[in-house]
């Protein structure tokens, strides 16, 4: 049994990994109504500068600093260069754009910091705490500590603030948004650059495990049925989604795994989001969309 | 001037009626087959017809296959690539264990296994809608390459679960060299596309593009959804499934089910959104841009920096300039490629007096 | 509209302008021997790529920079850019198959894919296909295919090593007990084996022991599975099969499955970014890492960095141990890198595993000329006379230490029937800084690989119709 709960556990834990790579795709959603394609690239250009920062002999906070400055910078280019162009474009134009940015940031990471995988040590440890015989990461769970401060942020940030409301006006309707007088380019500026700051943080924290290379551009693909489970506009959704699907996994992969063959691990997620869907159409936090005639 | 609708004037419903009711359209269309049975094939050479027009025909003729289903129905896809695994799977094993059947017979059947397991992935789009019903496609995804791994069966037990495409011969002539495949592929493709040409403005095709603009509303019209979502479904996956066993038949020869993974299912997504949603030109004009681009980008790269830059840096900058060159076209213009051809028609019709 | 316009056709001209560039670029010049170079410097493999490249490139460079090429032949060649992907490579390989005054030499795609897509290819096109430690291990069957060479050591061979290895380590726990747990247990293993003291090869211990192999969900991670079937049921021990699906980023129940089985070894197949990743959760598992044996694709620096501290102690399989001691590395680094036509962009790494594996490929490739050079004359060869060289290709101890790399790999013998060499391996540890060896070349099992590698080729060439040539008539 405690087996059973180690897997469970785990799962839990990994959950919240999926779900940190899934804000950042929640927030660009909100904000534009699009899947930004560009996230995975996103998390590796944030990762792969700041590790390469730092191997320069930059003290961890300045890099840090630094490594939020340049994805500030890229969130303003990008809005001016090519989000201010598509003002009231189709989605699938927008969609589109984020497909060209995700070439155009995966050139540049390795370009400007080469194809090397770098090794990242950010001072958590990661040591295993034993409870009776079981085996828990405590790297997973200070991980889940600052998911859990980033999505409270970030609730606040939403619900309470005149940008979050702003920017949910935007989502909705980019042209009723700037009649009633929001500045569309500010808000989509601090968007990105809040997306990049999430992607920043989920590249560290899957950079320290896996090592900051390219592949940290495929977590995305992790994230795809939590934010389909959840959701794509709610950001609670994005956690709550990430649990169920890391746990679920988990248990699948060493329940049934075995007498499949095993490797079910990468279809099972989007079955299960399936399920949920088709009981629940919008995903579990989604917004409610009624079609008139 | 070159280039007008008014004027011409139908006598009869067939003339009406015609796949390409202007003339000059037709024309254009015979002009492009010509071109491509006659001329490209007397001046390409081996490499020209072998690897950059033979894949670039088979991935259009996909791209074809998703496009029928987003571009005009308005299902979103993102499992194109696991339909084209069944196709070429199906063909493989249709061969395998029914020895000597007919060629044509077999990617027939091919298509029509991947409509099936086309239709069963399609199910959930009655109740789920736009980017949610991506879950399905990508479960398809996931579930056909793991499944096609997992079970021996598939790849006839062979020990890295690859399979070999066995020899291509049509009433004993042999389909070997670049040109006959060319050749081959292109027939498939030619016919294929005109059929969906034709396909697109019938009724299904229609009630495909009233279900697009508002499925709700093409209910009330009396539009049968399910059947309408079903046929969709069922044709883009025949399409894609014929384009898989091409893949895997007339161009490389050998695949495994990793060859038709994600980012090929995403490569096809992006040649239909690049290329223009719901236009059979724009599946063409995608590909090219998707598959020849970042050839052309290389040789031009190599050609003006060679030995300029360093190859590290020369590689990503081939990445940099082609996510910059989407990027361009879109601020150029929103609506895809197939959208400036049919600006560049409009202004063919005013031309020389363009007020 | 009109700033559109020109930039549209701008844009254009620089397109069409290149494509003419690019066709009219390749003039070749006589006495040349023209070797693409089917690179990925993009994307999740890259590392693989600019390493093993990097080494191959400049051992040419080498060549043509101190002895003018080989016997007088300069050695061309040109890059093309596959990004792993395989109808890239296919594309490569179509573009630059007739490059060159005699056409392409060989070609190394470093991935087993485009191996496969280029089976049937290489017939017509009489051009070699090297594959140097990877590519499908039947393909060694040099009769059923003559243009095919997995030279070296194919992942069977490899695995057997592999085994013995573990077998090895089994018998010096059994001799020396306390060493268990210890953190140089396979270091002091290796002191011991060097000075005789190992009483037996150990592959009696290995009955009853569990060994699981981690493998790839793919057909790179599946290609082992009959070897090691065939292996266990020989040798007695037990195999549980556990698959890591794509990409591999993440494997926690995985190894939550491995700490349920509780295996005495575990053998990783993986590949990029599944390598670290499943060190880092042994750790979490607290399964001991100088317990987890790799494949040589989970073998290089790049695997182990970004692990971290987690790393310290895990072994792989090493087709070329790493290091830039060897005199002929230190002359690239004189002759090239000092003057700033080296070609890895980060210095650094000259010497690392991948590195050196691109030493090896050059050595290979450039020797399988010089031989071919022996038989028709020292000019210009085609393909075809590359795979006479190949097919007769014989590296001795002698023959490395002139090459200034003894001991960066173990001398092989090609014949036509055995395009493999069936070369021994050694294994390396890594010890948190650098790949330190922890075993002297153990000989792969032939008498258990090769029967396996003809059934496939005779299946293959069975199902494909090929002729199985007689080895016996060859000159």
């Amino acid at each position: 049994m405690s087996f059973f709960f180690e897997v469970l556990i785990g799962g839990l834990l990994a959950g919240v990994m999926y779900s940190l790579v899934a804000l950042g795709f929640v927030l660009i959603f909100k904000a534009s109504g699009v899947l930004n394609f560009a996230q995975g690239s996103m998390v590796l250009f944030a990762a792969l500068t700041f590790v390469s920062l730092t191997e320069r002999g930059i003290n961890f906070w300045l890099a840090l600093l630094a490594t939020l400055a340049i994805m500030v910078v890229l969130a303003i280019l990008t809005e001016r260069i090519v989000l201010r162009p598509l003002v009231n474009q189709p989605a699938i134009t927008l969609f589109m754009a984020t497909i060209g940015l995700s070439f155009l940031l995966e050139g540049l990471a390795q370009g400007l910091w080469g194809s090397q995988p770098h090794g990242l040590n950010l001072g958590i440890p990661d040591d295993v705490l034993v409870i009776g015989d079981m085996f828990i990461s405590t790297f997973d769970l200070y991980a889940a500590g600052i998911a859990a401060v980033l999505v409270g942020a970030l609730a606040v940030f939403f619900n309470k603030t005149r940008v979050g409301r702003a920017l949910r006006a935007v989502a909705d309707d980019h042209q009723a948004a700037l009649a009633v007088g929001i500045p569309l380019k500010h808000i989509w500026a601090i968007v990105w650059a809040v997306a990049g700051f999430v992607a920043l943080v989920a590249g560290l924290l899957w950079g320290a495990r896996q090592g900051v290379q390219f592949a940290l551009t495929l977590v995305a693909l992790k994230a795809l049925p939590v934010l389909i489970l959840g959701g794509f506009t709610s950001v609670p959704g994005a956690i709550v989604g990430g649990l169920i699907i890391g746990a679920s996994e988990k248990l699948a992969e060493v329940y049934i795994g075995p007498y499949v063959g095993g490797g079910i691990e990468n279809w099972f997620p989007y079955m299960l989001a399936l399920m949920f869907l088709l009981i629940r159409p919008e995903g579990l936090f989604g917004e409610v969309h009624i079609d008139r005639v | 001037m070159i280039y007008r609708e008014c004027g011409q004037f139908k006598t009869s419903y067939g003339s009406d009626q015609a796949i390409f009711p202007i003339p000059q359209d037709r024309w254009g269309v015979m002009l492009a087959l010509l071109i491509a049975f006659m001329v490209i094939p007397a001046i390409a050479n081996e490499y020209w017809l072998g690897v950059i027009l033979t894949p670039f025909l088979i991935l259009a003729l996909a791209a074809l296959g998703l496009n029928i289903l987003t571009g005009y129905c308005g299902q979103l896809s993102l499992g194109s690539a696991a339909f084209m695994a069944v196709g070429a799977f199906a063909a493989y094993n249709f061969e395998l264990r029914l020895p000597g059947i007919p060629l044509l017979l077999d990617f027939v059947l091919a298509g029509l296994v991947a409509a099936g397991v086309g239709i069963i992935f399609g199910i959930p789009s009655l109740r789920i809608k736009g980017f949610y019903l991506a879950v399905a496609t990508l479960a398809a995804q996931f579930f056909i390459e793991w499944s096609l791994t997992k079970f021996g069966w598939f790849s006839n037990y062979s020990s890295s679960g690859v399979i070999t495409a066995q020899k291509m011969v049509i009433l004993g002539y042999d389909f070997d060299t670049p040109l006959r495949k060319y050749l081959l592929v292109l027939s498939i493709v030619s016919v294929l596309a005109l059929m969906a040409k034709n396909l697109v403005r019938s009724e299904t095709g229609r009630a495909w593009m009233a279900v697009r603009d508002m499925d709700v509303a093409a209910e009330v019209i009396g539009i049968r959804i399910m059947k309408t979502k079903l046929m969709a479904f069922a044709v883009s996956s025949f399409y894609c499934g014929v384009a898989g066993a091409l893949w895997a038949f007339a161009y490389l020869g050998t695949v495994d089910a990793q060859t038709f993974d994600l980012h090929r299912s995403f490569q096809i997504l992006f040649m239909i959104i690049v290329g223009g949603m719901g236009s059979i030109l724009g599946s063409f004009i995608g590909a090219a841009f998707i598959v020849l681009m970042p050839i052309f980008i290389n040789l031009s790269a190599h050609a003006l920096f060679g030995n300029a830059i360093r190859p590290d840096l020369l590689s990503n900058m081939e990445l940099i300039v082609f996510g910059g060159l989407i990027i361009f076209f879109l601020i150029v213009e929103p609506l895809g490629l197939a959208r400036l051809w049919q600006i560049a028609k409009e202004k063919l019709r005013l031309w020389p007096f363009p007020h | 509209m009109t700033l559109k316009k020109v930039l549209v056709s701008c844009l254009g001209a620089a397109v069409l302008g290149g494509i003419v560039a690019g066709g009219g670029a390749v003039v070749a010049q006589s006495n040349e021997q023209f070797i693409p170079m089917l690179s990925y410097r993009v994307g999740p493999y890259a590392a693989g790529g600019t390493g093993i490249f990097g080494g191959f490139i400049d051992y040419i460079n080498l060549l043509n920079e101190r002895d003018g090429g080989i016997n007088g032949v300069k050695i061309t060649y040109e890059e093309c850019e596959t990004e792993y992907k395989p109808d890239r490579a296919l594309e490569c390989y179509e573009r630059l198959k007739n490059s060159g005054p005699t056409g392409a030499s060989m070609f190394n795609f470093v991935a087993t894919p485009p191996v496969y897509a280029t089976m049937d290819r290489t017939l017509e096109d009489k051009i070699p296909v090297v594959a140097i430690g990877y590519g499908p291990a039947y393909t060694a069957d040099g009769r059923v295919f003559p243009y095919i060479f997995p030279l070296v050591t194919t992942y069977w061979s490899q695995n057997t090593a592999k085994i013995k290895f573990i077998a090895l380590q089994e018998q010096c726990l059994a001799q020396y007990p306390d060493l268990e747990g210890k953190p140089d247990r396979a270091a002091q293993c290796f002191e011991h084996a060097k000075k005789g003291e190992l009483q037996g090869d150990g592959l009696d211990k290995l009955k009853g022991k569990k060994i699981v192999n981690l493998y790839h969900d793919s057909g790179y991670g599946k290609e082992t599975k009959p070897i090691l079937d065939a292996q266990a049921e020989k040798y007695g021990f037990q195999v549980v099969y556990i698959p890591v699906p794509h990409p591999g980023n993440e494997q926690q129940s995985q190894w939550l499955q491995i700490r349920r089985e509780k295996p005495d070894w575990v053998i990783l197949r993986g590949w990029g970014v599944m390598n670290p990743t499943a060190i880092t959760q042994a750790a979490r598992i607290k399964f001991p890492a100088d317990r987890i044996v790799g494949v040589w694709w989970s073998g290089a620096e790049e695997d182990v960095v970004p692990a971290g501290d987690a790393a310290i102690g895990f072994i792989a399989a090493a087709l070329n141990p790493a290091g830039d001691q060897f005199p002929a590395i230190k002359q690239i680094e004189e002759l090239l890198y000092s003057k700033g036509k080296g070609n890895m962009q980060d210095p650094s790494r000259v010497g690392s595993v991948y590195y050196n594996r691109g030493i090896i490929h050059g050595v290979l490739n450039t020797e399988a000329i010089r031989k071919a050079q022996e038989k028709f004359g020292n000019k210009p060869l085609t393909g075809e006379q590359v795979r006479w060289g190949l097919e007769n290709l014989e590296i001795t101890e002698a023959r490395l230490k002139e090459l200034g790399l003894e001991g960066v790999m173990s001398p092989i013998k090609i014949s036509c029937a055995d395009h493999e060499g069936g070369a021994p391996v050694r294994f390396h540890q890594w010890n948190g800084k650098q790949w330190v060896l922890v075993s002297d070349w153990i000989a792969t099992d032939q008498s258990l690989v090769r029967p396996l590698v003809e059934k496939e080729a005779a299946n293959y060439a069975k199902e494909k119709n090929l002729p199985i040539r007689d080895c016996s008539k060859e000159s």
